[in-house]
């Protein structure tokens, strides 16, 4: 085989998520029309439905682009460290109960300027803290930190399961599910937080937890590349080897990551606990832990590119709602399968377009690929 | 203390019940990963399976292409994980989430398409199913005492893939340790570039790994829809592809030991429901939740090498490139 000119890095960047993101949809298209609908209807349901078709169809989009916003993170920086941090979903289960344990103890005696903080940290310590022990276990034990994390996110569903179907639950209830937290923990939604300055928008999930997105999204940006540790954590990712002989500590810098990785995890309990629950439930993860996979492969481990794959699968997420109501026989599990394509190509089969796309545009740009004469 | 030894019996043949899928998806992992490729797509592949052997039995009435179908299906899963992370070189873990995932939707999508029953098939009777098999000579030996209970109960009386998945365990020990694919498949896990300079493709290698796998995880899969149930449900593998994982590594990657680890798992998942409000002496009643959990720590536990020392094949999880 030839030697595969360069990418450039725009192409690399821009061109390739998408003409990946493009070769999921269109194998998702084929097996719509498979089942005998039209993939344009699909998707233009899909579109109104994410974005326009109800006043609320953007709070929706948004309050679910929050949840991806915070898994992409937790996966993101993982990555950077070249860690598989595949727990996610664990993480944000247990810090469920951190938050719904601030809010229960804490939050009934102090005002809400008091309530929210302390609850969206206690939610992200216990989210640091159920990625702490694999990341332990991968630091000092050598346990395969893919692995752990899988049996964690099934210890977690135990746990919880156990929790609020026994001592958690709410007395005199049957369902598994714990009382309502106090008022001063509920994260305000964003319909009220925009009246207070006049704007009037319609009702939605949309809450706080949108804020703390955007804003972990910055923390997350200033720590990869603007501090020490974040450039201790590229360089463990680039090479351990490498790492230890310049006197960085290796261990203890896989340590803290996944700790870091589980607090954004964990802070996805502050919009589905805090901001929309309001109390711990089951199953509220919903697998976003898993999505935040694709979404940070997708948004390529940068705060920008994981808020626009967290866009794209909350506008799917809302938008495949829509299908159920529109189609006979496609439903939302339509979602399911796009996200699956989504991993597949963004994800495993990243570079199967990338030597064709390199020689093509080596060809089609002149003077930039250089050794095409 | 009879009803007691009674009671002892049946949860055995409910482990064996349970263990059946667990048996077949592990000795899968184990030739998946024995050859170097990662495989924590079980789950994914056993949910195909189910599907694909309820979906088809239910149109043709025939177990048997039913579980061709399964084979089928689960086989062409294999292969996509082997074009992504064999043939292109991606990454092992991303490429199983991606069939999990993929599996989750597609089942469901096409199951509502195709029968419009919100994701499940229609329930199979009669001999649509594959159902508990006599034994020879269960009626004769009813007159031993002890023996007679136990051939009727433990022995016989599971379905042909019951049978099918104990007697894996014997034929992956010997195609892995007493043939001469076994031989590469497992060299090719350890040092790939010894098996290439000595002129053998690691690639087709590893692809009949997979084969092999998607082969046993379609007859897993095919287990729990048309054998030990009579229809697919929506996410019916429930996390016993993972169990499975667990159970190889449990079973440091060798089939008889995993197979140990299957039958452990299977006993706690059985003995679960018939220990419920049975107080223990000294520790009192112990949470259901905490016996479904048992194998994932033990298998941390493990991992962590506070049981023995875990030792994966050397070359797992690493594409090959010349």
């Amino acid at each position: 085989m030839s030697a595969t000119p360069p990418l450039p890095r725009w192409a690399d960047l821009v061109l390739l998520p998408l003409i990946n993101l493009a070769a999921a949809l269109f194998v998702c298209g084929v097996i719509v029309w498979f089942i005998g609908e039209n993939p344009f209807d699909a998707l233009a349901v899909m579109f109104k439905g994410a974005f326009y078709l109800f006043p609320d169809s953007l709070g929706y989009t948004l309050y679910y682009t929050t949840n991806f916003i915070f898994t992409g993170l937790a996966v993101g920086i993982a990555f950077h460290a070249m860690m598989f941090n595949i727990g996610g979903e664990g993480q944000a289960y247990v810090a469920g109960l951190g938050a719904a344990a601030a809010g229960l103890v804490v939050a009934p005696y102090v005002p809400a300027i008091v309530a929210i903080p302390i609850s969206v940290a206690t939610a992200a310590l216990f989210g640091a803290a159920w990625a702490f022990i694999p990341g332990y276990l991968q630091a000092k034990r050598d346990s395969h930190i893919v692995i752990t994390t899988i049996m964690f996110n099934f210890l977690a569903t135990a746990l919880m399961v156990w929790l609020l179907a026994g001592p958690m639950i709410q007395p005199g209830q049957q369902s598994p599910q714990s009382s309502l937290i106090a008022a001063s923990a509920f994260l305000p939604t964003m319909k009220d937080m925009l009246a207070l300055v006049g704007i009037e928008i319609a009702a939605s999930p949309l809450n706080l937890a949108f804020i703390i997105a955007l804003l972990a999204m910055l923390v997350y940006y200033i720590l990869v590349w603007k501090t020490r540790l974040g450039y201790e954590i590229r360089a463990v990712g680039k090479s351990q080897e490498a790492a230890k002989y310049a006197g960085i500590n290796v261990p203890r810098v896989i340590i803290i990551t996944l700790a870091i990785s589980g607090a954004f995890a964990g802070l996805l309990a502050t919009n589905e606990i805090l901001g929309v629950n309001h109390r711990a439930v089951l199953n509220f993860t919903a697998g976003y832990g898993f999505t935040g996979i694709a979404v940070a492969l997708m948004g390529r481990n940068h705060p920008i590119g994981i808020f626009l794959a967290a866009l794209l699968f909350g506008a799917l997420i809302q938008g495949g709602s829509e299908l159920d109501f529109e189609f006979k026989t496609i439903t939302r599990e339509m979602v399911l399968l796009i996200q699956g394509m989504i991993i597949l190509f963004s994800g495993a089969l990243a570079y199967m377009f990338n030597p064709p796309l390199a020689r093509f545009l080596a060809r089609v740009l002149p003077g930039k690929g250089g050794n095409d004469d | 203390m009879i009803d007691f030894l009674y009671q002892l019996l049946l949860t055995f043949d409910a482990t064996l019940r349970v263990a059946t899928p667990l048996i077949l998806c592990a000795m899968a992992g184990i030739f998946s990963e024995r050859s170097g490729v990662v495989d924590i797509s079980l789950e994914g592949k056993l949910l195909m399976g189910a599907f694909s052997a309820a979906a088809v039995t239910s149109v043709t009435g025939s177990p048997w292409i039913g579980l061709l179908a399964a084979i089928g299906a689960s086989v062409f899963m294999s292969m996509l994980h082997g074009f992504a992370c064999i043939t292109h070189k991606g990454d092992q873990v991303v490429s199983g989430l991606a069939i999990n995932i993929l599996a989750s939707g597609l089942t469901v999508v096409i199951g509502i398409a195709l029968f419009h029953q919100g994701g499940q098939t229609p329930s199979l009777f009669g001999d649509q199913r594959f159902r508990k098999l006599e034994l020879w000579f269960t009626d004769t030996f009813d007159a031993i005492p002890l023996f007679g209970t136990i051939y009727r109960e433990l022995i016989s009386g599971h379905s042909i893939l019951t049978y099918a998945a104990l007697l894996a365990v014997p034929l992956a020990s010997l195609v892995l340790y007493r043939t001469r694919f076994g031989l590469r498949l497992r060299a090719v896990g350890e040092v790939p570039e010894a098996v290439d300079s000595a002129g053998i493709s690691v690639s087709w290698l590893r692809y009949r790994a997979l084969i092999v796998g998607g082969v046993l995880c379609g007859i897993a899969g095919a287990y729990l829809s048309i054998s030990h149930g009579a229809n697919f449900v929506r996410e019916m593998s429930a996390g016993k592809g993972y169990i499975a994982l667990a159970a190889v590594i449990f079973g440091n990657w060798r089939p008889v030991r995993a197979l140990l680890a299957c039958l452990l798992f299977g006993f706690l998942d059985a003995a679960t429901p018939r220990l419920q409000g049975f107080e223990f002496p000294l520790i009192g009643e112990i949470p259901s939740q905490l016996m479904l959990a048992a194998p994932y720590i033990i298998t941390v536990l493990l991992l962590a090498g506070f049981i023995g020392k875990p030792s994966p094949p050397a070359a797992i999880g690493q594409p090959y490139d010349k």
